[in-house]
């Protein structure tokens, strides 16, 4: 009985399926009219408008990708500009309406305006993989730079088309294939395991797929044989790129992120389709008649219940619902709508108050930073040790970690660019510090990383470090004081007396300080005899020890070689 | 109800002047913006020699996954590499020996993103199932997966995080259109930024003195610089035409490069508060998944979903090299700490180490 039923299900599925396929294989206009009649149902405007947009393909992440390669594709087939189609004529058959990979190339080369051969064909090799043309007797979608022929693939089966098929079609399609007694038709290996593995899956209904394939093949076989040809060669191409072969690339897949951003938007119009259409058959029949007969017990007592509250409430029913139905397709409510709007205009003025550098200055500060940078860019200038993935050695990086006095002369040459650079190393740190205990200055830079240490601890043990710092710079009998402004300072007492000294608190006079150790201190130590005599020593010192490194490098060379 | 729609008209009325208002802001700051730009960046840059630029080769190939690699991040060390999977897995990497040291199963497929501390001994990762974990990778002797820690927990999927300079908080982007910050420890929300309209694709930390402000792009197309202390966007960029896949801080940390969906990479000035220069070929059709600089801000790397990977000259706009070998798209390019190589990962499963 199970199974009767089941198969009935089936074989009326079949029923439904079987003729539009048939039919509109291969038309496109077949599959709009087939939309239309979806939409054409009698719903309220919004919700055919939302339906519609269900799965939108503008929104498909590929979209974009797809049209640039559709437009790339129609201009290809321009009869006088476009790549030359012949059909070619060998030995006793016909091969119609194909091109060479060598022409395919050429055309993208010259209207792409690319100079090198690879990058022609990596761009045929990637319209082939996305199925928009096809070499006509291989399952792998690429394209070779040679003689081989390629078909165009036909509208309907481009990949923009959103096609999903199904195990059940390609499980019909390869049924097809074996009734056909064509060498050009037979399965490949990896075909028949799926088709194999496909009969085990649907055995149940296996008998309805043999009938679709079996209709499917008697409309084939009333076809013109050169159509035929390439009918079957598209179809086939279709389902090497939603099938591919293994060990090909599936191009269909789309981002994982942009694949679960899609599938929330899906879920989010079909609720507020479902709501519309509940607010419609509230407003049509104030009894209410359910039209879906998939819906649960659970939403048609939450029906009946706003239909009690809309009626325990209204006296004036039909006004208000239908302010409803008009405002809630719009995702945001009015006020949300005003929010948002404030916030951009707010946004918008901040911007307009900002004080902007032209761009020719901002073009030469590029220019400057890339000229001071290009000894430390390891792609530019090849650095002092040799690269450790090139050269498969770690000297480079014992040589950082052993950190022997003297420095290399480019570390220490860096200290002088910017003080973020001084403190970003560690040893210029301490030298720093070492410079400023002598100047008896040295509580602002103690101060400057004791507030960035408290922005990167755990939560719980801020509130207790931020009254520690308070108690060790700013307050009256701190034992280091530093030197804030008096406003600075107060602010920063409120915020850690009341108790609710944040991550932040010191954030005023942190910047205080750190202007002040970048305006006065920093310039006064890169111009004090202690920076200057450590750059030279390490000037001096790494050319020697330079020499010694490069002898010592060839001696094992050498030894190695040996 | 009828008093409902009374009160509607009026902020309809407020809704449309500030529409109004906007518009007009708009386009006085369009005009300003005109004003600076007096002289294109590619055009001063013309002064300067075209780059002689070695061409980089494949190193060391990294095998093990067995699905797509979503995401990976170098160690500060400079030599290890982790990576997510599609497959569910987070792996630890000695990229120099090209061995894989260390792999934990995820309570989930899909690890859209993962990251290295700065202090080396924590790895965090996360995707689809909404959440931040980290796994400790030195000290005790049961398996990093025993010790792990769920830390944040967004609406949607977890698209990136970072460690904001400390192991003791983690940055993060989401699907539900919110970047938050947290404290590992507690798993407490420390600051949640919301401004976006749409997905939060990637994040940056800006190299800057202080550390205070990143910046995040998403799929309404938007980078937003935001400031760290108040949870407000400082400013913002939008002239991509399609999502923003990729941010990144310019060393200085006075402009950002983005890469998105519509093929092009930009250079975004936040002194100028415009782009200031854009990297794109007719031939380049596919999207931008991740974009790097390198140490000196001349070049610009940008991994693609046309399985290729390619170096831009980011002062001329020229592009000066291509790398090619992935089977599939580059889902992520990035520069050792050191600057000696490029990583890259890629849905063929593996990622390659060039220099």
């Amino acid at each position: 009985m199970v199974t009767m039923n089941s198969s009935e299900k089936a074989a009326s599925k079949a029923c439904q399926q079987g003729p539009s396929r048939d039919n509109s294989k291969c038309i496109k206009e077949e599959k709009e009219k087939d939309r239309d009649k979806k939409d054409n149902s009698a719903l309220p405007p919004g919700v055919q408008a939302l339906m519609s947009t269900i799965p939108s393909p503008e929104e498909s992440p590929n979209y974009l990708v797809y049209k640039k390669m559709e437009a790339i594709i129609e201009k290809m087939q321009d009869e006088n500009t476009g790549v030359p189609v012949k059909t070619v004529k060998s030995f006793m058959t016909k091969i119609p309406s194909v091109f060479t990979g060598t022409d395919l190339v050429a055309w993208l080369a010259r209207h792409l305006n690319l100079d090198e051969t690879w990058e022609a064909l990596h761009v045929a090799h990637l319209l082939a993989a996305h199925g928009y043309l096809f070499p006509i007797d291989d399952h792998c979608l690429t394209v070779k730079n040679d003689n081989t022929y390629y078909r165009f693939q036909t509208p309907y089966f481009w990949p923009s088309n959103q096609w999903e098929p199904e195990n059940t079609d390609y499980a019909v399609y390869l049924c097809k294939r074996t009734m056909q007694n064509k060498a050009r038709l037979e399965l490949a290996d990896y075909e028949a395991e799926s088709l194999a593995r496909l009969q085990k899956m649907f055995s149940r209904k296996w008998e309805f797929i043999f009938m679709q394939a079996e209709a499917q093949s008697k409309v084939d076989k009333k076809r013109d044989k050169l159509e035929r040809k390439v009918l079957d060669s598209q179809e086939r191409a279709f389902w090497d790129v939603h099938r591919p072969m293994p060990g090909c690339v599936n191009t269909t897949e789309i981002d994982p992120k942009k694949l679960s951003r899609i599938n929330a938007l899906k879920a989010k119009r079909l609720r507020q389709c479902q709501e519309l259409i509940l607010q419609h058959n509230l407003k049509n029949n104030p009894i209410v008649t359910i039209t879906n007969p998939q819906e649960s017990e659970e939403e048609i007592q939450k029906k009946n219940d706003n239909v009690i509250k809309e009626n325990g409430e209204s006296s004036q029913p039909p006004i208000p619902a239908v302010t409803v139905g008009e405002v809630s397709p719009q995702p945001a409510s009015v006020e949300q709508q005003i929010e948002a709007a404030r916030r951009q205009v707010s946004m918008l003025r901040t911007r307009l108050e900002r004080r902007n550098v032209r761009v020719s200055k901002v073009a030469d500060m590029f220019i400057a930073y890339c000229e001071q940078y290009a000894e430390y860019d390891a792609f530019l200038t090849p650095p002092e040790w040799p690269n450790p993935w090139v050269s498969d050695t770690t000297d480079m990086w014992d040589q950082e970690k052993q950190c022997k006095e003297p420095l290399p002369l480019r570390r220490v040459r860096r200290w002088s660019f910017s003080l973020r650079e001084l403190l970003q190393d560690n040893a210029g740190k301490e030298h720093f510090a070492k410079f400023l205990s002598k100047e008896f200055s040295g509580e602002n830079l103690k101060f400057w990383l004791a507030v960035q240490e408290l922005k990167a601890l755990p939560i719980r043990r801020v509130a207790a470090r931020a009254k520690d710092i308070w108690k060790e710079y700013l307050a009256a009998d701190a034992p280091s004081p530093i030197n804030i402004d008096a406003a600075s300072r107060e602010l920063t007492r409120q915020k850690v007396e009341s108790g609710t000294a944040d991550r932040y608190c010191f954030d005023q006079a942190q910047a205080h300080v750190y202007h002040l150790m970048k305006s006065d201190s920093y310039s006064r130590y890169l111009r004090s005899e202690m920076y200057k005599d450590y750059l030279n020593g390490s000037k001096k010192k790494t050319s020697v020890k330079g020499i010694r490194s490069i002898v010592s490098f060839t001696a094992r060379k050498e030894t190695s070689a040996n | 109800m009828a008093a409902d729609t009374a009160v509607a008209a009026s902020p309809e009325e407020t809704l449309e002047s500030l529409l109004r208002e906007a518009e007009a802001l708009k386009q006085k700051l369009e005009e300003e913006r005109q004003k600076l730009n007096d002289v294109s960046l590619s055009c001063v840059a013309e002064r300067l020699e075209t780059i002689a630029f070695p061409n980089l080769k494949l190193r060391r190939m990294l095998k093990g996954h067995q699905s797509k690699v979503l995401c990976s991040d170098w160690s500060p060390d400079k030599r290890h590499i982790v990576s997510s999977s599609q497959d569910g897995k987070v792996m630890v990497w000695d990229a120099f020996t090209a061995t894989k040291e260390l792999t934990i199963a995820m309570p989930s497929t899909w690890v859209m993103a993962c990251a290295y501390a700065p202090s080396g001994n924590l790895v965090a990762a996360g995707g689809l199932d909404n959440k931040v974990t980290v796994f400790p990778l030195a000290g005790g002797e049961d398996e990093p997966a025993a010790r792990k820690r769920t830390v944040a927990t967004h609406t949607s999927y977890m698209s990136c995080c970072l460690f904001p300079n400390t192991d003791r908080q983690i940055l993060t982007g989401s699907g539900d259109g919110t970047c938050a910050l947290w404290d590992v420890e507690s798993g407490q929300l420390l600051q949640s930024f919301q401004a976006h309209a749409a997905d939060v694709m990637a994040l940056d930390l800006a190299p800057s003195d202080m550390g205070d402000t990143f910046v995040s792009g998403g799929c309404d197309r938007a980078v937003l610089v935001w400031d760290m202390r108040t949870g407000q966007a400082v400013q913002a960029f939008d002239t991509h035409d399609s999502d923003v896949n990729s941010v990144k801080y310019h060393p200085s940390g006075d402009s950002l490069v983005t890469g998105s969906d519509d093929s092009c990479c930009r250079l975004f000035d936040l002194r100028a508060d415009r782009e200031v220069a854009r990297y794109s070929k007719e031939s380049i059709i596919f999207g931008v998944n991740s974009v790097e600089w390198s140490v000196s801000g001349r070049l610009v790397f940008a991994g693609y979903s046309d399985y290729t990977a390619c170096a831009w000259d980011a002062l001329r706009g020229a592009r000066v090299c291509v790398l090619c070998g992935h089977e599939h798209r580059v889902t992520r390019v990035q520069l050792a700490p050191d600057g000696t190589a490029l990583s890259t990962a890629s849905w063929d499963a593996t990622i390659r180490i060039w220099a």
